[in-house]
């Protein structure tokens, strides 16, 4: 099993990407995704920017993947989706049918994102005939669910979000725009100013949501690091890290490390801001003791 | 342009129907569909008594399918669509690849509709779903602008559906997991979206707690309306803010009449009317004032104007008796 970074979902300043993955391409993470997932209207990084700090990546001897948006609404947005498909250099992530269909037409592999809703194998199969090389297990999916999916070898890889806070939805709405009394059409870019997302509690202080734009994460970190072993055992070929701070690059170095020995991989307990319900088949919010 | 309307049981099939309903959407009595409420839908004789009793009035019906099979169990989502077929169901509602894969190969006659559930909002995504499975119909998401509505009905390779009427759903459908989250119930899998079970209602002095898998998501006055609680309808607490608000959206319903003349103008043939797990008397008071509304504008697309007994007649039945246009409208977003 490898260790892969999946894409920056904030809205960082373009020099603390840039800094973010000039370190990343120092650690010894093979597997890197890049790319704006979550809203069009961000800016900070142009498709350009991308295109270099991907090739940069690659240099360092990393597999790149640019992941592309979740929800694509307008022309424009499918425009641009084409002509980062088209690219020449580098596969997708497909975050909606949307790339697929384009992947699937200039006969390009692809990998399917935890977005588009794979929940059996017959599904997968069909979509491994158009091209996928490699699918990302949605969110909500559990531990019995993925082995049975993957009962017979698939002859594509199968990659887990492992660590970091859960995509949970995707709306026509920005809530920090909102949150700041903003339109989404004059939202100044006012996600910037939460490099984590705008957390929101519950009335009696409990963590419940992470708002990131349109798209709403969980509070919780989802912390499945303790499940390496077994997630390695059943074969899924990669876990996902889904960045949040600089430190995360060194926490994904250091599994890559741990897990050239996975029979004595190290014990992680989680704490009352983690959770890994999904993956024990419970709500997502749960912490499973095993 | 057809008014589709929803059928939870056998009564409100009927009362759609009397009320000038075009068309009637339902789904089994289990989990092969996002609705699977207790004491909701239907079982396989009661759908070929529906079917008959909406093809004797020369009207249509649609079998929605809407889940994502679970491993092993395939076969009983294949047997739904044996069945529809079998009932000459006039349109299978799907967002599975491999039930659509399924039903295009064994039942090519069959028209297929793709589910709200599929979340297509762009013509890559319709042009793939048209070209795999020959799809006749899309269910669009409740995230797109009229104009972008208007503009994707312009390039669509399929009819396009929309939702005109009922509880508003925020988020790109199939794409939700804030029901999952916090229950464990998902309505992909073939639950529904924040079921009943796991909601809990607590009186604290003035205050009614409302609670979903013991999580609070909202605190409201005794007296105050509520919708029915879902996460994404809660009042919660910012770093920056004292008081608890609506941060995603506050207690609204769908109602789209105003927009009646653009939707026909943009080529739209389907208006859908939310709602299976509602009464009867929803259904036949919804239906009847989109009725009138539809015939209206046909008779005099002009001159139409969306009249307040329609409006009051619809806010009556609407979650928090508040109603909004939701992501047609660019503000809102």
């Amino acid at each position: 099993m490898n260790i892969s970074l999946g894409p920056l979902l904030y809205c960082w300043q373009k020099q603390q990407v840039i800094d973010f993955y000039q370190q990343v391409a120092t650690s010894h993470i093979p597997l890197v995704y890049l790319g704006e997932a979550v809203c069009s209207r961000r800016r900070e990084l142009k498709w350009g920017d991308y295109l270099e700090l991907a090739q940069m990546l690659k240099q360092a001897g990393k597999e790149v993947v640019l992941s592309t948006l979740a929800l694509i609404e307008s022309p424009s947005e499918y425009a641009e989706l084409k002509r980062q498909v088209e690219n020449g250099e580098f596969i997708v992530e497909a975050n909606d049918m949307a790339a697929v269909y384009l992947a699937q037409e200039h006969k390009l592999p692809f990998v399917c994102g935890a977005s588009i809703n794979n929940y059996n194998r017959a599904s997968l199969d069909i979509l491994q005939r158009f091209g996928m090389k490699r699918f990302v297990m949605p969110v909500e999916l559990s531990k019995s669910w993925l082995s049975q999916v993957i009962q017979e070898k698939p002859i594509f890889e199968v990659e887990v979000l492992g660590h970091g806070y859960l995509p949970l939805a995707h709306s026509a709405r920005c809530f920090t725009a909102r949150h700041k009394q903003l339109t989404k059409d004059s939202c100044q870019t006012v996600c910037r100013q939460y490099s984590k997302g705008l957390l929101a509690q519950t009335q009696e202080q409990q963590p419940l949501l992470r708002l990131n734009g349109i798209q709403t994460q969980s509070a919780h970190c989802l912390d499945l690091r303790g499940e390496m072993a077994s997630m390695a055992k059943m074969g899924v070929d990669v876990f996902r890290v889904s960045p949040s701070s600089m430190e995360c690059i060194a926490m994904a170095d250091n599994l890559v490390d741990a897990l050239k020995a996975p029979e004595s991989l190290p014990y992680f307990p989680l704490n009352a801001e983690q959770c890994n319900g999904y993956w024990f088949g419970e709500a997502g919010v749960a912490i499973h003791i095993s | 342009m057809e008014l589709l309307c929803p059928a939870g049981n056998l009564a409100s099939l009927k009362a759609a129907l009397q009320a000038g309903a075009d068309a009637v959407y339902l789904g089994l009595k289990d989990d092969t569909n996002a609705r699977s409420f207790a004491g909701l839908n239907f079982t396989p004789a009661k759908l070929q008594e529906a079917a008959e009793l909406t093809h004797k009035q020369g009207k249509k019906i649609f079998l929605t399918l809407n889940t994502f099979p679970k491993p092993g169990e395939e076969y009983r989502w294949y047997q739904a669509i044996d069945l529809a077929a079998k009932l000459d169901m006039d349109a299978l509602i799907v967002a599975d690849l491999s039930l659509l894969d399924y039903a295009h190969r064994h039942y090519p006659k069959l028209p297929l509709h793709l589910s709200v559930q599929a979340s297509a909002t762009n013509l890559g995504a319709l042009s793939f779903y048209k070209e795999t499975f020959n799809i006749a119909r899309v269910v669009l998401p409740r995230v797109l602008s009229m104009k972008q509505v208007r503009d994707l009905a312009k390039v669509s390779p399929v009819d396009l559906e929309v939702f005109a009427f009922g509880s508003l759903c925020i988020m790109a459908e199939g794409r939700c997991h804030l029901s999952s989250y916090v229950t464990g119930q998902s309505p992909n899998t073939g639950g529904s979206c924040s079921p009943a079970k796991h909601v809990r209602w607590e009186e604290q002095g003035q205050d009614r707690l409302t609670r979903l898998n013991e999580v609070l998501i909202d605190k409201s006055g005794l007296d105050e309306q509520m919708g029915y609680p879902v996460v994404c309808k809660g009042r919660y607490l910012t770093e920056d803010q004292d008081s608890p608000q609506y941060l995603l959206e506050s207690p609204t319903s769908l109602n789209t009449l105003s927009l009646l003349p653009e939707l026909a103008k943009a080529g739209i043939v389907s208006l859908k009317i939310e709602g299976r797990q509602r009464s009867p008397a929803y259904v036949e008071q919804v239906t009847k004032v989109w009725r009138q509304a539809i015939d209206t504008y046909l008779n005099h697309p002009e001159q139409f104007q969306s009249q307040s007994h329609w409006e009051q007649a619809l806010a009556k039945v609407s979650e928090g008796q508040i109603t909004t246009l939701g992501a047609y409208e660019r503000n809102w977003q």
